[in-house]
C-alpha cells in the first residue's frame, strides 16, 4: 500500500506540494514511484525556470519510459534537488522527502484546487 | 484485435509478471526488474519466453533455392545443423523482416521470424515458394519457445533440463528426442550473451520452464531487459533498426547480405543503392550526461534535424546514455558531434560504433 502523507497537497497526475511560507516543495507520490518502477533519470528545469500549474516541466525516467512531470502550482523554480541527478533513486526510496523542484509560489489560490490527503488516498484506490 | 497468449501465460501472472502487448501477443515485460533480470543474464543465467516467434518449415526438392531466392544470406552447401541470420526483402529493398534459416537437411529448412510479422512473412513466404518445387508449412501455433541465456546457460540446461549442448558451437542446433517427442536446441540468443533457444510443443515448454524456474537456476526475464540487452551489443529490433521501407544496408547489417550471390529479392534494389551511395544509415550515438535518448527522438546538428533515434537507453551494463539512430549520411562518420532532443531541451553527444557493450559468445 502506497504511503499518503497528511497536509500536503495532492495533484490528479500524481504530483505533491509541500508548502512552506511562500514557497512549495513539488515532487512526485509514493504511488506514483511504485508505479513507475526504478527511477533512473530525472528531467528537472533550471532555476530561474517559470512553472505554470496543469503544465509539463520535466520527467521521471524508468529504463523502458519517461513519464512527464505536471507542476501542481505556478511560480518560479528557486531550487532544485541536485541530488537527484547522481542518485535519481532516491525517489523510490523515499519520495516525499526527496522533493524535485522547490517554487516561489505565485498564487497560492490555486492550493485550492488540489486535493488533501484522503481525497488523494481515494484516488489511487 | 485481442493479443493472443503463448502457453506460458498462466505461469507469467503466477510469478506476477508485468504483462503488455508485443507483436500481438500479451508478453511479460519484467517480472520483478528489468535492470535485476538484465544483471542475471550479464553475470548468470535467465530464462525468456518467446514462444511468440514464428516457424515456418519448408521441405522439398527446390527448398535451398527458394530459400536463396529469399533470404540475403548464402546457405547454399552449408553443413546440416548450420543457422544463418539474415534477412527477406521487398524489391525495393526494403526489410520484410530479420530472420534465423536452420538448415535441417538437404531439403528442410526451418525459419524463424519475428512475432509481429508472422502474418505478412508467411503470405509473403508462400506466395513465392509457388514457383518452386517446395511446401511451406507455418508451425507457429504448434511451437513454443524458451531462450536460456548467459554464462551459466550451457550448464543450467544440461543440468537441469538434462540436455546435452556442450558440444553445439554458436549458430548451430541439433534435434533430439525428448520422451517421444523430438525438439530443436541451438546456440543462439538475442542478449549477446552464450546462451541456447529451444523449440518444442507447448506441453514440454511448459514442463521445461517449471524445471528451469523451480530449480532457482534461471532466472524468469522479461521482454524489458531483452531488449536492453540486445540494444546494448548494436542487435537490430525489427520495427526499430530495420523496417519495410530500411534495407539492411542502411541499417549497417551489410554482412549479411551476400550480394555475390547470384539472386536473391531485393538484390537489384540494393546494387542500385550501393551504386548510388547511402543517403542515410544506422549509427550509434553516446552522449554526455544522463538524459535518456528514446525512440522518435530527433537528432539535430548544424541547427537542422538530421535523422530519429531508433533505440536508446541509459546503459544497464555501463551507465551511459546511447541510443541507435537513422540519420543522414552526412553526419554517420564516427566522432561528429550531434545533439538529441530530450524533452526540449537538446543533449550533446557523438557518432560512435552502434555497440556498446562487447558480446561474450562462445565461438
Amino acid at each position: 500500500m502506497a504511503k499518503v502523507i497528511e497536509g500536503l497537497y495532492y495533484a490528479e497526475s500524481h504530483e505533491y506540494v509541500r508548502v512552506e511560507g511562500e514557497y512549495g516543495y513539488i515532487g512526485i507520490t509514493d504511488y506514483a514511484q511504485d508505479q513507475l518502477g526504478n527511477v533512473v533519470y530525472v528531467d528537472m528545469p533550471e532555476v530561474d525556470d517559470e512553472v505554470t500549474a496543469g503544465e509539463e516541466f520535466g520527467a521521471v525516467e524508468s529504463v523502458k519510459a519517461a513519464s512527464d512531470l505536471f507542476s501542481p502550482v505556478s511560480g518560479t523554480v528557486v531550487e532544485v534537488n541536485e541530488a537527484l541527478e547522481d542518485e535519481p533513486e532516491l525517489i523510490n526510496k523515499d519520495a516525499f522527502a526527496n522533493w524535485i523542484i522547490k517554487v516561489e509560489l505565485s498564487d497560492k489560490s490555486e492550493l485550492d484546487k488540489l486535493m488533501d490527503a484522503a481525497a488523494y488516498e481515494a484516488i489511487c484506490k | 484485435m485481442s493479443d493472443k497468449r503463448t502457453c506460458l501465460y498462466e505461469r507469467h501472472i503466477k510469478l506476477g509478471a508485468k504483462m503488455v502487448s508485443f507483436g500481438g501477443f500479451e508478453m511479460p515485460i519484467q517480472y520483478t526488474d528489468i535492470t535485476d533480470e538484465h544483471v542475471a543474464v550479464r553475470t548468470a543465467c535467465g530464462v525468456f519466453d518467446v514462444s511468440h516467434m514464428g516457424e515456418v518449415l519448408v521441405t522439398g526438392r527446390e527448398s535451398e533455392r527458394f530459400v536463396q531466392h529469399i533470404f540475403t544470406n548464402d546457405v547454399a552447401g552449408a553443413p546440416v545443423g548450420k543457422i544463418f541470420y539474415g534477412m527477406m526483402l521487398h524489391p525495393n529493398g526494403g526489410t520484410i523482416d530479420d530472420l534465423l534459416v536452420y538448415k535441417e537437411g538437404n531439403e528442410r529448412f526451418f525459419l524463424v521470424i519475428n512475432a509481429a510479422n508472422i502474418d505478412k512473412d508467411y503470405a509473403w513466404i508462400s506466395e513465392q515458394a509457388k514457383a518452386f518445387d517446395c511446401v511451406t508449412e507455418n508451425q507457429s501455433e504448434y511451437y513454443g519457445q524458451l531462450a536460456v541465456q548467459g554464462p551459466k546457460a550451457e550448464t543450467v540446461v544440461e543440468k537441469v533440463l538434462g540436455l546435452p549442448c556442450a558440444e553445439l558451437v554458436f549458430y548451430t542446433f541439433k534435434k533430439m528426442m525428448v520422451g517421444d517427442e523430438t525438439i530443436i536446441i541451438s546456440r543462439t540468443g538475442y542478449t549477446g550473451e552464450d546462451g541456447f533457444e529451444i523449440y518444442a510443443s507447448h506441453a514440454l515448454i511448459q514442463q521445461m520452464w517449471d524445471k528451469l524456474i523451480e530449480s532457482g537456476e534461471a532466472k524468469p526475464c522479461g521482454l524489458g531487459c531483452r531488449d536492453t540487452l540486445r540494444f546494448e551489443v548494436g542487435l537490430p529490433l525489427y520495427g526499430d533498426e530495420l523496417t519495410d521501407e530500411l534495407s539492411p544496408l542502411e541499417a549497417g547489417l551489410g554482412m549479411f547480405v551476400k550480394m555475390d550471390k547470384e539472386e536473391f529479392v531485393g538484390k537489384d534494389a540494393l546494387t542500385q543503392l550501393k551504386a548510388e551511395g547511402l543517403t542515410r544509415k544506422i549509427v550509434g550515438i553516446e552522449l554526455e550526461g544522463r538524459a535518456i535518448p528514446r525512440h522518435g527522438y530527433e537528432v539535430v546538428a548544424d541547427d537542422k534535424v538530421i535523422g530519429n533515434v531508433t533505440t536508446g537507453y541509459n546503459s544497464i551494463s555501463t551507465g551511459k546514455s546511447v541510443c541507435m539512430a537513422l540519420l543522414d549520411i552526412n553526419y554517420a562518420k564516427l566522432d561528429t558531434p550531434v545533439q538529441v532532443r530530450i524533452h526540449k531541451k537538446l543533449q550533446p553527444g557523438k557518432v560512435i560504433k552502434k555497440r556498446f557493450y562487447e558480446k561474450s559468445y562462445k565461438k
